[in-house]
């Protein structure tokens, strides 16, 4: 299973990569594509809206079934990923370098209630019992 | 515990994402549904439809008992090996089932009913058997493969010596015999090919021969996405026990033009129709799926079916409608927490390779 160490995680698989600028980059996790399958229609949020840790932000729907994606911290929305409108089969190649959208986060405490890829292992390995 | 077909094995083997699929463990694709999906469009691939149950009906009434049992006339089967496809009704006129019947000769027709159903469908074809001099017998030893796409008979001829002689002139929707096999030309792609039955034993053999050949594996994620395009009705989706088959899209199957009677004619006599099964187009972006509301000029329906179409590349959909709704109208669907816009469509939308819209 593919799960890099140096991102974070959640355990509604979203991953999470710290930026050197403060900000957070965001997509779901190689696991959470190869359960969905072909992706094809994702819609990002809008860039400046404000959200809260846990609120569904975005919607990634396959062939099979649509799926939310929750912010993982709290904080505004700062950027998106125009690609994956017109391309979103870019996330069943490369979950981790298809990146959905970037966030300011609010509160520094909640990247450190993040996952990191060992927690994150044992989630999936618990969801697949 | 799940039930496993005889080819259970040779999906694993083949890197299937095996699912529950109405308690039988299936193939829900081999990597990609969408390449799966063009691959028989384009070319042809293989599918494993054993979970789908296989029934003999012999004895000398057999065609009066399903003359009486079925909503089509089985009066339009008169040449062995020819196939109907109908419903079978309860008293109400609801569907308990869609089925195809094959004829082979008066003291033998055969058919073929959903996994799903399967038991629900013999215990009422069983009470329904009293008075009638026929033997009702399902096949549980016999798997079935599908093979579909434009290249699909060549294909199974060059795997399988002596099949293209006994195969090569059936007309579609009819079927022969080939010693231990029964080969039909017959599908739920909208493309052309044969749904082959084989006994258990044998089926890993064939497969693995097809395989040879070039023959891709396709799973039940295409099968849906290929039977939706090409407009075909999906049991448990589309129609059910409460729904009348005339609001289904099944009016072609439902023969009330003779006098004979059939369970759940009367019923269906007097039931008002208010709905017809309509296709949608999505406008907007997003992607229709079942039990969506849909806003008419004439008043509300539901998607039965939706899905992205890899066709048309974009969504495409079955749904419920007021039967005054006609093709070309834009109407609204509540796609989650949005009213998206669709146009309403006759289908089927994609049929041997090509887009209908």
């Amino acid at each position: 299973m593919n799960i890099p160490g140096n991102l974070k995680y959640t355990a509604s698989h979203e991953w999470v990569r710290l930026e050197d600028d403060g900000s957070v980059t965001v997509g779901i996790t190689d696991h959470a594509q190869s359960l969905l399958g072909d992706m094809v229609f994702v819609e990002t949020p809008e860039v400046g809206r404000k959200v809260s840790k846990g609120e569904e932000c975005a919607v990634v729907e396959s062939v099979k079934a649509a799926s939310d994606v929750y912010a993982p911290i709290s904080g505004e929305i700062v950027a998106i990923n125009g690609d994956l409108d017109g391309s979103p089969e870019k996330i069943n190649e490369d979950a981790f370098s298809a990146w959905m959208f970037k966030m300011k986060p609010e509160n520094a405490s909640d990247l450190g209630a993040l996952l990191d890829a060992a927690a994150y292992r044992s989630v999936v390995e618990s969801e697949a019992h | 515990m799940l039930k496993r077909t005889p080819l259970y094995q040779a999906h694993s083997d083949m890197g299937a994402k095996l699912v529950d699929f109405g308690g039988w463990e299936m193939p829900l694709h081999y990597g990609s549904q969408i390449e799966e999906h063009h691959q028989v469009r384009r070319d042809c691939g293989m599918f494993d439809v054993s979970h789908m149950q296989v029934l003999d009906i012999r004895g000398k009434d057999s065609r009066n008992y399903l003359s009486h049992l079925v909503a089509n006339n089985v009066d339009k089967l008169r040449t062995p090996g020819k196939a109907l496809y109908s419903a079978m009704l309860n008293g109400e006129g609801g569907v308990i089932d869609d089925l195809i019947i094959y004829y082979m000769d008066e003291s033998w027709f055969r058919i073929v009913v959903n996994a799903g159903t399967a038991e629900k469908d013999i215990a009422w074809m069983e009470k329904q058997a009293t008075g009638y001099s026929v033997e009702i017998s399902p096949k549980r030893d016999l798997a079935m493969i599908a093979v579909q796409g434009p290249n699909a008979r060549e294909k199974v001829w060059e795997a399988l010596p002596g099949s293209r002689e006994i195969t090569e002139r059936l007309i579609p929707f009819s079927a022969a015999e080939m010693g231990t096999m029964f080969i039909a030309r017959t599908g739920y792609t909208g493309e052309d090919g044969f749904e082959i039955m084989i006994p258990a034993k044998a089926a890993p053999f064939f497969w693995a021969t097809l395989a040879e050949q070039g023959v891709k594996p396709i799973g039940l994620g295409a099968r849906d996405t290929l039977r939706l395009e090409a407009g075909m009705n999906l049991y448990g989706q589309d129609m059910d026990e409460t729904v009348n088959p005339l609001e289904a899209g099944l009016a072609w199957t439902v023969d009330l033009k003779s006098e004979r009677d059939f369970i759940g004619k009367a019923a269906l006599l007097e039931r008002p129709l208010k709905y017809q099964l309509a296709g949608l187009l999505l406008i907007d972006r997003g992607v229709l799926r079942s039990h969506q509301k849909v806003s008419t000029s004439r008043g509300e329906g539901e998607i039965t079916s939706g899905s992205f179409s890899p066709t048309l590349e974009q969504s495409i959909a079955l749904a419920r409608i007021p039967k005054e709704v006609a093709a070309g109208e834009e109407v609204r669907v509540m796609v989650r927490d949005k009213l998206l816009r669709a146009k309403v469509v006759k289908y089927p939308f994609a049929r041997n390779g090509k887009s209908l819209i």
